[in-house]
């Protein structure tokens, strides 16, 4: 058994090189002081830092901005991390509590913060089976066949993704669309696309494979994604909280559609 | 065109009269909830139902209550209390200590998700010792690749724990006795066998994955009322240190080592509970 040991070494003792708030005095943030070592830097890639302990270039920053603002959040009620803002809202509950439910459930199987995890580790496995001269096609409809769906590809509600183009075109001015995982999601697409299964690439998929390129680990797009929801999240709850109390998509008795049990007493 | 419903085996509801948007009555799978169960049911019984859509036998909600009682305060030490009189000390919402708590409280290290780890393991291993040894010894996670962090110790077991502890002992015990065949009988029964192959004594989640095996709750359901079973405590508790104030409640002051201060020289500490 291995016992207390651990905990009772760890008492009191938080070893750690992140920072700390010396209050009244400075901050030291990963190493650096912060008012005067990181003051000039924007607030993205002073978020990035954080992350991944690296300074990014501007036009790599301005890529990752741009999968934010282009692909991750649209202020729509309906889609279903923002309905829960937009309920709070209804429901007269405050922005913060709305913001960190919604953001909670952005991490979930179909769309958000999940998808974009397992997308990247796709396309990071898939440039090593290319770079081990192994058949593609092959590992491509493997995974598909055993998994039932390939991560980045195909998309609910719709069959195709208007966030591509956009997405790719910023990151062609922008002189960063060449990388090994970015050109291979375009041939995995065609490769699904030509099978019987007709899947296109989705966000994730061109997101994941750009930001690979950046040289992003899985976990890492996994943590600098988890608020990137915020910026549809938060215009639902404050239109949501300027309408009536209540009214947002309201249920009257009559929408339940009831399949269980018959009425019985206890 | 016909309106989108929403689709439940669970509810149904009646409207006013008057009033469309307002239930004259509930149904609780088939039981009037405000005409029939109010004053009838006990809360465990009633916890029961929503889940599992049948009355409980006696056994069954006595099982469910006492679950529910050894795990309703896991105490001010525990990561998801914690968390919760975190939220308190700030003066925050109150919704956002019970969020603070579910956080911590979902993990892999003595959370839901452990339990529900365990309630997997339970329909893998069933009755099976080497099975059980086998896992437990090499615990591996099920999907490699997902959000949840790679698991650190055999779930079900206290990874830091010198013998398992009084309160865990205790639990099964007592829980083994409303139910002295199935999980958590066996578990009583090879506690020691088990313990052995993780390396480590058994732990709380481990006592409730069983629990909740023997009630036949799924994995899912599992996690969802292990989650939910432990919110009374960090509600008081977080209630409490919101009293209290965060001048009376642990700031670590002197237990942050900076590694890699660029100007270790120049800084004063700072100062215990001054935040």
């Amino acid at each position: 058994m291995k016992g207390p040991s651990t905990l009772e070494h760890a008492e009191d003792n938080w070893q750690t090189d992140i920072g700390a708030a010396f209050v009244g005095e400075r901050v030291v943030y990963r190493g650096k002081d912060l008012f005067t070592e990181l003051n000039d830097i924007s607030w993205f890639k002073h978020f990035i830092f954080g992350i991944t302990n690296k300074m990014f270039a501007d036009n790599e920053i301005k890529l990752m901005e741009k999968i934010w603002s282009l692909t991750m959040s649209y202020p729509d009620p309906r889609i279903w991390n923002n309905r829960i803002a937009a309920l709070t809202a209804s429901a007269n509950s405050t922005g913060a509590l709305a913001v960190s439910a919604s953001t909670a459930c952005s991490e979930a199987n179909v769309y958000g913060t999940k998808a974009g995890f397992l997308a990247i580790d796709f396309i990071k496995r898939a440039l090593i089976v290319v770079d081990n001269n192994k058949d593609l096609a092959k590992f491509v409809l493997d995974e598909l066949k055993e998994n039932r769906s390939i991560p980045g590809f195909g998309r609910p509600v719709a069959n195709s993704d208007e966030r591509i183009i956009p997405l790719f075109n910023e990151a062609k001015k922008l002189g960063l669309a060449n990388g090994p995982h970015t050109k291979l999601t375009f041939e995995i697409e065609k490769i699904l696309y030509e099978s019987r299964y007709k899947l296109r690439m989705n966000a994730a998929g061109i997101n994941s494979a750009l930001i690979a390129d950046l040289g992003f680990t899985t976990r890492e797009q996994y943590y600098g994604i988890i608020i990137a929801f915020s910026s549809g999240i938060l215009p639902c709850f404050i239109d949501a909280a300027n309408h009536k109390e209540g009214t947002f998509f309201p249920l009257p008795c009559g929408r339940l559609n009831y399949k269980g049990q018959r009425n019985r007493n206890w | 065109m016909e309106k989108e419903k929403i689709t439940t085996k669970i509810w149904f509801e009646e409207e006013e009269p008057d009033n469309p948007f307002a239930a004259k009555t509930s149904y609780c799978s088939g039981y009037d909830v405000y005409g029939d169960l109010l004053g009838k049911v006990s809360w465990s019984e009633y916890m029961y139902l929503l889940f599992k859509l049948e009355k409980p036998q006696p056994w069954q909600s006595t099982l469910l209550e006492t679950i529910a009682i050894a795990i309703a305060n896991p105490g001010p030490r525990d990561l998801s209390v914690r968390a919760a009189m975190n939220g308190g000390v700030g003066g925050s919402t109150a919704a956002s200590c019970l969020m603070a708590a579910l956080a911590p409280g979902a993990g892999k290290n003595g959370g839901a998700r452990e339990v529900y780890q365990v309630m997997r393991l339970w329909q893998q291993c069933q009755f099976d010792l080497p099975m059980w040894q086998q896992k437990l010894s090499n615990y591996e996670d099920e999907e490699a690749v997902e959000v949840w962090p790679t698991s650190e110790h055999s779930p079900g077991f206290d990874p830091y724990g010198a013998s398992c502890a009084t309160p865990v002992l205790q639990t099964l015990d007592h829980l083994t006795t409303i139910h002295p065949d199935g999980a958590l009988a066996y578990l009583s029964t090879n506690r020691q066998a088990l313990e052995q192959a993780a390396d480590s004594p058994l732990g709380m989640t481990g006592v409730i994955a069983a629990a909740f095996t023997d009630l036949g709750f799924t994995d899912e359901q599992a996690e969802m009322l292990y989650l939910l079973l432990r919110l009374p405590g960090a509600a008081v508790h977080s209630i409490e240190q919101k009293k209290l104030g965060w001048r009376k409640y642990p700031f670590f002051g002197q237990g942050l080592t900076l590694t890699n201060d660029p100007h270790p020289l120049n800084s004063k500490q700072p100062t215990r509970n001054t935040p």
